[in-house]
């Protein structure tokens, strides 16, 4: 029962989906109120009829009903409830009822708090939201229904792959989904714009907080993709320019353009034909990952599993989704009458310069995703894309930016000057030489970019600081004047300040953890101790036991430092019957300075000795505190009052220039 | 009244003739996306885990291999010369392999064209039970246990098959388990024009 | 450890990719050599998995490339000719740096062309900003004397 009735509020959701995305369309370009008015109903309509959806297959999971096949695909009754429930989105159909959850979520959101659109933009929105959504009803109904029965129900299930039935994994879907997914409010704004023929300040305003919030969400999608990867995978490793890893990358990447390049649609009413192109290649990047994870057009780690019916399908939806934005983008794009003007040197000009280096590194990470197709498809050889490449290529082009963003938020609006700023760095810069510096001496041995991605990581911190500081009147005004410019400080000047600093952390702990990597495997026998970068590890022997659903043996580690005990790890190895599948967990300890991290292996001879692998893996947890800030920057930022507001109207402009201001 | 100059340049296209925006500019979103979907569509109907062999147009490496156990003959590079011939990887834990070998029966016994199977990575227990059990189609037989000889021809999964013509060249390589209208559709034509060219030098 | 090798999209799950990789008894007792076969591995692609390094990969086809890396620098050979040997074998498919050929001069191109078209852009938009400029200029009308002794004035005030 519960499984027919998600299919049919499935089938009822596509209805309205229908009725959302053309009337309200129709209502707005011949001003009729009643059809305008029909996109709020609507929305919150779509958005519970899924949630109906999404309950029943949730249900059906958590009952362990194996007469459908999504739950017998991916269930088991002796897997934990947690997990019974992470299940339901950790297959193709499941994760695709989740998208369209939280793409009726977010068009819900924009009906509820979007009081302050014009009433007829709103309406266009939503319309182009549900055309959205009409194309991934289609797409689960016709060929991805999570609802198909199984006759007759077989006793058990096949359980949920033993690597997703873990936390981090478990959230990282919904996560990521809120921001992939959230770009498609910044994308239907954008369409709305073009189809009105008018892109201004008001609409970069409106535009700003729904950027940040899916912004916000991606951020932690990633980060907690690459904090499971890590844990999970064995061997510290993080980030591997996977095919599908870089699809999730490069909408941040135009996410981050978006956010910087509407600032300069708020303030000058220029460069709008660029934001409104970074707002449909966010989205369309989003789309264009769901295309490579579930066509098998490229292999990756993330692949679910492929079937030729629906890698045309979603194609087809590609074409219609992307093409025709661009499409349209290519009709009415000229017709975007450009405003104010700016100098090179300005805060602008620094933002077009992030737009132009976050642009082309998203091109290309495009690039080299897509090559080892490209080149196939015209018949050419097969050749493989990976780390290599991007690494040679993206690290190059983030280091100019890094410099740049140091400077940026020096600069005066309009009319910037560069001495001044530059002068203000010199302790930065010196600070930074120091770091530099003192990186190298103590790690001559390493690679030299470790050098670099310090002293940037300073920089771009010590920078983020000192404009801080500038800006409360540190060290110039008294006490008191200093805590009260701190409490001035807007959220979204809050949110930029901690975005960057987060990132300068992020950078330090990716500069560590990928240069300074200390690894020593061999097989231990109990007592035995291995020295790894300055901590001694004393295998104590390890033990059998069995969990829920898995048998585990457990090795047990003693780690000492120049005598004194630092902590007692326990690292297990798991194999799941069901599937017969090992996944590995690893003994974290986590410091300031680094991991210590312990994997216990395969027995090795008679007398009780394992393979074991152990690392020192410096700076990682900066990496996961850097994207924290970065996460709580956005939610300041996007609880900024000023976004609130309603449709500007110009005030006349003052006499005097006025300070610069965030 | 000092405000008149800022003013006039904030207020861009209300007072100028703005050039007007290159509309070429615009297009290039549309047309670099529908490059990337004409790649996408042609990706579909490829596969991109199969790789194009190397050793196409080339000899056989040299090799020399015991036979499988309970077997006579063994395989090594010079008995692949003097006869066009399959030469077919294969192991007793591959599922594929055993969905293919009813039709290497087939062609076995109807005496098509001789196969030679190259075992890769097997116990030789398990080998042995496989052919006894399912019957073996194989004229020689060679057992690489640790896999190496198959590295030397490039294989890098199970099952596959090669054709080699007369004179110990690779000439065709097939990746995946055997079917009956493969074989008659991509494999067959080559074989019956390597024995048509029997005597003359190959490709 | 068998490893089972899906063929023909067959359903892909998440192949277990441990980082059991290197294990004690394919390490070199000399260092140097260790460190040179660790490098190559992690630049050779595993053709059994989905993404990753003979390194990072538990594949038996990978642990078989490792021993076959490690015996051909014990054997002599330079890091360039252990590549090429298992390139010939398997194409450059394997390389998971791609090869800077004639084939690939897009890809490798591509981002230093993207950058320069970037920089030319910005170089016309902001010639095009100044143009704007210089057109509004011209239809300004000129100062009054009382508006020039204003303006001086003004701006003497807003240095000080």
């Amino acid at each position: 029962m519960s499984a027919e009735l998600g299919h049919f509020a499935l089938i009822l959701a596509l209805f309205v989906a229908i009725v959302q995305a053309t009337l309200p369309l129709i209502g707005a370009q011949r001003n009729y109120a009643p059809w305008i008015a029909l996109s709020k109903p609507t929305a919150y309509c779509q958005f519970a009829l899924v949630a109906i959806s999404f309950a029943s297959l949730t249900h059906l999971h958590v009952t362990s009903d194996f007469s459908v096949l999504n739950v017998v695909q991916n269930s088991h009754t002796a897997k934990p409830m947690l997990y019974k429930i992470a299940g339901v989105w950790g297959n193709h159909e499941g994760s695709l009822l989740l998208w369209v959850q939280i793409l009726s979520l977010f068009g819900a959101a924009v009906a509820l708090f979007g009081a302050n659109l014009p009433p007829a933009f709103r309406s266009r929105v939503l319309a182009v939201q549900a055309m959205i959504a009409v194309g991934f009803y289609l797409f689960i109904l016709i060929t991805s229904n999570p609802f198909e029965r199984i006759m007759p129900p077989p006793l058990n299930g096949r359980d949920l792959n033993p690597l997703l039935q873990d936390m981090g994994l478990a959230l990282h879907p919904p996560m990521l989904y809120l921001g992939y997914v959230g770009f498609s409010i910044a994308f239907s704004f954008a369409i709305a714009a073009l189809i009105e023929g008018r892109v201004d300040a008001a609409w970069a305003r409106w535009v700003r907080p729904w950027t940040l919030a899916a912004w916000m969400f991606l951020t932690a999608g990633n980060a907690l993709g690459s904090w499971w990867a890590y844990y999970e995978l064995g061997w510290g490793g993080w980030w591997f320019w996977d095919p599908v890893e870089n699809a999730s990358f490069m909408p941040w990447l135009a996410g981050t353009a978006l956010l910087h390049s509407a600032v300069v649609v708020e303030k000058r009413d220029t460069l709008k034909g660029w934001t409104v192109l970074l707002a449909i290649i966010a989205f369309s990047m989003s789309l264009l990952g769901t295309f490579l994870v579930r066509s098998g057009v490229l292999t990756s780690v993330h692949a679910f599993a492929t079937d030729p019916a629906r890698g045309v399908f979603i194609l087809a939806l590609l074409i219609i989704v992307i093409g025709g934005s661009l499409a349209l983008f290519a009709w009415r794009g000229p017709q975007l009458k450009s405003g104010g003007l700016f100098q090179p040197i300005s805060r602008e000009g620094a933002l077009l310069f992030n737009n132009l280096g976050m642009t082309v590194a998203a091109a290309a990470v495009l690039l080299g995703t897509l090559y080892p197709l490209f080149l196939d498809a015209i018949g050419g050889s097969k050749i493989s894309v990976g780390a290599p490449f991007f690494n040679a290529v993206f690290i190059p082009l983030m280091i100019p930016l890094i410099i740049a963003m140091a400077i940026g938020p020096l600069l005066n609006w309009k009319r910037g000057d560069l001495i001044p700023a530059l002068t203000r760095l010199k302790l930065v810069f010196l600070i930074s030489i120091v770091a530099g510096a003192a990186t190298w001496a103590m790690e001559m041995d390493g690679p030299f970019m470790g050098v670099i991605g310090i002293a940037l990581a300073v920089w771009l911190g010590a920078s983020t600081l000192a404009e801080l500081a500038g800006r409360i009147h540190l060290f110039r005004a008294g006490p008191a004047e200093t805590l009260r410019r701190l409490g001035r400080v807007p959220r979204a000047t809050w949110g930029m300040t901690l975005g960057h600093f987060g990132l300068a952390l992020a950078i330090a702990g990716m500069t560590g953890a990928a240069s300074w990597k200390v690894e020593s495997i061999q097989a231990m026998k109990p007592g035995e101790m291995v020295n790894v970068g300055g901590y001694e590890f004393t295998f104590d022997g390890a033990q059998q036991g069995k969990g829920p659903n898995y048998d585990i043996v457990t090795g047990k580690f003693t780690v000492r430092r120049d005598g004194e005990k630092v902590v007692d790890m326990l690292a297990e190895k798991r194999i799941y019957p069901v599937r017969n599948m090992p996944t590995t967990e690893a003994a974290i300890h986590t410091m300031i300075s680094g991991d210590l991290y312990a994997v216990i292996g395969d027995p090795e001879g008679a007398d009780g000795a394992y393979v074991t692998r152990l690392y020192f893996n410096p700076l990682v947890v900066w990496m996961w505190i850097g994207a924290i800030v970065m996460v709580l920057g956005g939610a300041i930022s996007v609880t900024d009052v000023r976004h609130r507001i309603g449709v500007p109207h110009r005030r006349r402009p003052a006499t005097a220039a006025k300070p610069a201001e965030a | 009244m000092v405000g008149h100059i800022s003013a006039i340049e904030d207020q861009g296209a209300a007072y100028g003739n703005e050039p007007k925006k290159s509309r070429l500019v615009f297009i290039i979103p549309i047309v670099l996306f529908s490059v990337i979907a004409v790649a996408f569509a042609v990706g579909l109907t490829l596969d991109p885990r199969k790789l194009p062999s190397m050793l196409i147009g080339k000899t056989v490496p040299d090799f020399d291999l015991p036979p499988v156990e309970g077997r006579k003959l063994g395989m090594s590079d010079e008995d692949l010369k003097g006869q066009v011939s399959l030469v077919n990887v294969w192991a007793s834990w591959c599922k594929e392999c055993r969905a293919e070998h009813p039709l290497l029966m087939d062609l076995a016994e109807r005496g098509v064209v001789p196969i030679h199977g190259l075992n890769y990575k097997d116990k030789p227990v398990d080998a042995q039970n496989w052919l006894d059990n399912l019957g073996d189609p194989y004229a020689r037989t060679g057992a690489d246990r640790d896999g190496r000889v198959a590295i030397d021809w490039g294989v890098y999964g199970v099952p596959e098959t090669f054709v080699v013509d007369q004179n110990g060249k690779i000439v065709y390589k097939h990746i995946g388990a055997l079917s009956a209208s493969i074989f008659d559709e991509k494999i067959l034509p080559v074989i019956t024009e390597l024995n048509g060219n029997a005597g003359r030098v190959s490709q | 450890m068998k490893s089972r090798i899906l063929f023909l999209a067959l359903v892909i799950f998440l192949i277990p990719a441990q980082g059991f990789a290197v294990s004690p008894d394919e390490v070199l007792d000399d260092p140097v050599l260790e460190e040179r076969a660790r490098e190559i591995s992690k630049g050779l692609r595993c053709l059994v998995c989905q993404n990753q390094s003979i390194d990072d990969s538990d594949a038996g086809l990978a642990r078989d490339l490792r021993l076959l890396v490690r015996e051909r620098l014990v054997a002599g050979d330079s890091d360039e000719e252990v590549v090429n040997y298992i390139v010939s074998r398997y194409g450059e498919f394997v390389l998971l740096r791609p090869p800077f050929k004639l084939g690939t001069l897009v890809l490798w191109l591509g981002p230093l062309f993207l950058v320069l078209i970037g920089l030319v852009s910005i170089v016309i938009f902001f010639r095009r900003n100044r143009e704007a400029v210089d057109r509004k200029k011209a239809t300004v009308l000129p100062l009054s004397d009382m508006e020039q002794r204003r303006l001086r004035k003004i701006l003497k005030e807003r240095v000080t």
